[in-house]
């Protein structure tokens, strides 16, 4: 076990190191000079030049990244172009955000999706089956954004229930943040819980075939007790594992729907410090990014193991 | 309607508290804007969100700009300018401060000038402290300013958001903790939010009646409008959702001004570039283009069709707008001179704002009248400042320069429309070095009238101001001579 964790620790750390680098490299590739968009179309040149001093982007490019990643090694995220404050101070309030966001639609989505899984599972090849997965294949269609969209029509502007977009913070009081982030979370959740849906069904009718399930029936057990108490919890691997994956997913769709929402959150940090070519705020958020996906990952496996003894051998 | 209304409850529940207190005499305001500003130091970054917050509010300069664009005293409370016009003898006003208590003389205007001329200043408008030879102080309330030669328009430069004092105790922290010797002082800054002002009791002028003075970002057209009539935003100066506005002019407890702004929007065209070189093809396309119809269709009908880089607010306009009238088959007829076959492609590049992706559409489509098919290509800024501005590898784009009476531009060696022109040069030169006031006037005249005559651009309309407050505020700028939002005379009526 001790093993185990190790080299996953060393793995982590080396993604890690190679997303650095490649979100470092491009960044450079990108046209666009930090120092033009600060200082606008009336600069001469001797100011772009020493702005770029300032900045620390007039150094080679192996110090630059060099320096970054001390600066990263030793807990410094390096100072916001734009915004003249630490990346770390900035990151601190939009993970206040965009967390909750994700934690919400992951919870709604799981929350929605197990039940109509199973629930068409049983049903298989009847009629509710056929309903539930018809809506789900829609569901997986659907953009989030454009379902966003939709919502904002629906529960925003014709039936005036939800705030249409921003945030006021959470200290306008809980359920003011919260509600701010019902219709960003539900445009989240719902294309996901098609997904999921999809899969724990599959999982679910794998299992129910499976002969456990059926020598659980012939000792006298009914069909919902056979099937929450044997095919359900031997389904769930693979619905965890999905559910990891769409964690990770839906850090990175909350740039898209934090945008249509216009929520103060991590992805339109990364959205507006591209546009404004914050170089440093790109490269810290990019790599945080990363890592939390990586750690979910992680976290995910345990949980298999968790889950399923036999993984933990496995893996010991 | 309902949703208005469930958006007013929504947010006068929210409000809760702030609702019931504005029962009482009003004192506080807050102001909408689309952009958050990259710091708050105008000495150190050009984006007008910097100076909408700060500018007349928290720094102020030797001079000012009004409302009506004039240069007026501020901290300098008056001047003599030299017979051969290279010396300014300010008399700075006795007993201002600082908001953290420093004392503010010469010393501070030799300190802020200075820094905006070194070799290391980040100042985004350096160019306007180039003239300066020196900054001398005889003595702590006197401040003499000698030019490298005469400048115009020095006292106006000096007026902008750029020249502002700083002191050196404050200046570089000023990106995130301004200190000026404005009316107002910073009290906080909640990043995504909103910057939040507060009376300075030891102002030197006349006490400003708001108490405090609350800037929040929205950038969503919709809510934008919600926050107004709802209430939790009382002006949007520049508002974002032109389609609204009728319904705000239908309400009376809201007024909504329209003024004008510096903001000449061209289509700028590259004159280094075939056939963009040849005067037939530039006037070709300045026949091809209805001004109005671009306005209709970009800006709702808002702003002001212009002849040549100049608004009609300046100093010394001239209306040059009937010298390319709407005729398409003038252009027609140009083209073919210039040997332009029909179906002949130009590219368009265009950055976000939506004078530019909409304005874009329409152009393109009266180009195809006259048979040019122009590509448009849309293009964030980072790109356009590399691609346009830096590398000039472009046709053509369309762009508002915001900046005030920047004729000079046209008289630089490179710019990125590649402009090259001997006499404009000369005429320019002699235009910032006369100090004859009747002559300047003439000669500002005579600029106008040769950059109408070139063409190097296609000089297409003065973008609007269009705001929207409660209609009790008084004292709000009307017109954006430069990006501010003053809040030292605005007051609530009753």
């Amino acid at each position: 076990m001790t093993f185990y964790l190790l080299r996953r620790v060393a793995i982590l750390l080396a993604t890690l190191l190679a997303a650095s680098i490649v979100v470092f490299v491009v960044l450079q590739v990108l046209p666009g000079d930090p120092a033009a968009l600060i200082l606008g179309t009336g600069a001469r040149e001797d100011t772009l030049a020493a702005l770029r001093h300032q900045l620390g982007l007039d150094a080679p490019m192996w110090l630059r990244y060099a320096r970054w990643l001390g600066g990263l090694l030793s807990g410094d995220f390096g100072t916001s172009f734009t915004y003249h404050v630490p990346v770390a101070e900035l990151v601190r309030q939009r993970v206040l955000v965009s967390l909750p966001l994700a934690l919400f639609a992951i919870l709604l989505s799981t929350a929605i999706a197990i039940p109509v899984g199973v629930a068409a599972a049983a049903r298989r090849g009847g009629a509710a089956d056929a309903g539930l997965m018809g809506v789900a294949q829609i569901g997986v269609a659907l953009p989030n954004f454009w379902l966003g969209l939709l919502l904002i029509l629906l529960f925003a502007v014709r039936l005036p229930w939800l705030p249409a977009s921003g945030f006021p913070g959470w200290d306008a009081g809980l359920w003011a943040g919260f509600r701010a982030l019902i219709l960003p979370a539900l445009a989240l959740a719902l294309p996901q819980a098609a997904i999921l849906a999809r899969v724990t069904r599959a999982a679910v009718i794998d299992t129910l075939g499976e002969d456990f399930v059926r020598t659980a029936r012939a000792k006298g057990l009914s069909r919902p007790a056979a099937l929450w108490r044997h095919a359900v919890p031997n389904a769930l691997i693979p619905v965890v594992t999905l559910i990891g994956l769409q964690f990770s997913f839906l850090l990175a769709g909350t740039v898209i729907i934090e945008n249509v929402f216009t929520l103060p959150g991590l992805g339109r940090l990364v959205f507006q410090a591209i546009a404004q070519r914050d170089l440093i705020v790109v490269q810290d958020l990019v790599v945080l990014l990363a890592g939390s996906v990586i750690v979910v990952n992680f976290l995910v496996d345990l949980a298999a193991a968790w889950i399923d003894p036999r993984l933990r051998r496995a893996g010991a | 309607m309902t949703r208005l209304l469930a958006v007013a409850l929504a947010g006068s529940l929210l409000a809760g508290f702030a609702t019931m207190s504005t029962a009482q005499a009003k004192d506080t305001i807050t102001v909408g804007m689309v952009l958050e500003p990259p710091g708050l130091d105008p000495t150190a970054g050009a984006a007008s969100a910097i100076r909408e917050v700060t500018y007349g509010n928290i720094y102020e300069g030797l001079t000012r700009i009004t409302a009506k664009g004039e240069v007026k005293p501020a901290l300098a409370e008056s001047w003599s300018i030299s017979k051969d016009g290279l010396t300014y003898t300010f008399t700075l006003i006795d007993g201002v401060k600082f908001h953290d208590g420093t004392k503010f003389d010469c010393s501070i205007v030799k300190f802020s000038y200075e820094r905006a001329m070194a070799p290391d200043s980040t100042n985004a408008q350096k160019q306007l402290f180039e003239p300066i030879a020196s900054v001398a102080c005889p003595s702590a309330g006197t401040a003499v300013v000698t030019l490298k030669r005469p400048t115009s328009l020095f006292l106006f430069d000096m007026a902008w958001g750029d020249a502002v004092m700083v002191a050196p105790k404050s200046a570089a922290t000023n990106a995130t903790d301004p200190v000026g010797t404005g009316p107002f002082k910073f009290k906080q800054w909640v990043k995504g939010d909103r910057v939040e002002l507060e009376r300075f009791h030891d102002y030197w002028g006349s006490r400003p009646q708001l108490s405090a003075v609350t800037f929040k970002f929205i950038s969503d057209p919709s809510a934008a409008t919600a926050a107004v009539l709802a209430g939790d935003i009382d002006a949007f100066p520049l508002f974002p959702a032109p389609e609204a506005l009728d319904q705000f002019k239908a309400d009376p407890k809201f007024t909504v001004h329209v003024g004008t702004t510096e903001g000449k929007t061209i289509l700028a065209l590259n004159n280094a570039k075939k056939p963009f070189d040849d005067i037939r093809v530039r006037r070709a396309l300045a026949f091809a283009i209805d001004r109005k119809a671009v306005i209709d269709g970009a800006q709702s009908g808002y702003g002001a069709p212009i002849g040549s880089h100049y608004t009609p607010g300046d100093p010394g306009y001239v209306d040059l707008t009937g010298t390319y009238p709407f005729d398409p088959a003038k252009a027609k007829a140009l083209l073919k001179e210039a040997g332009i076959k029909p179906g002949f492609q130009m590219t368009i590049l265009l950055p976000p704002p939506p004078y530019a992706r909409h304005g874009g559409e329409i152009i393109a489509a009266m180009l195809e009248q006259v048979g040019i098919k122009a590509k448009l290509v849309p293009i964030e800024w980072g790109q356009w400042l590399d691609q346009v501005f830096k590398r000039t590898d472009y046709e053509a784009t369309i762009i508002s320069h915001t900046e005030a009476r920047d004729l000079d531009i046209y008289a630089r060696d490179k710019y990125y429309f590649n402009y090259d022109s001997p006499d404009y040069k000369a005429l320019y030169k002699q235009f910032v070095e006369t100090v004859d006031p009747k002559l300047q006037m003439d000669l500002v005249g005579q600029l106008q009238k040769k950059l109408a005559e070139d063409e190097p651009n296609v000089f297409m309309f003065a973008l609007a101001k269009v705001g929207v407050a409660n209609a009790k505020l008084r004292g709000l700028w009307d017109n954006d001579p430069i990006p501010a939002n003053d809040m030292a005379g605005v007051s609530w009526a009753e």
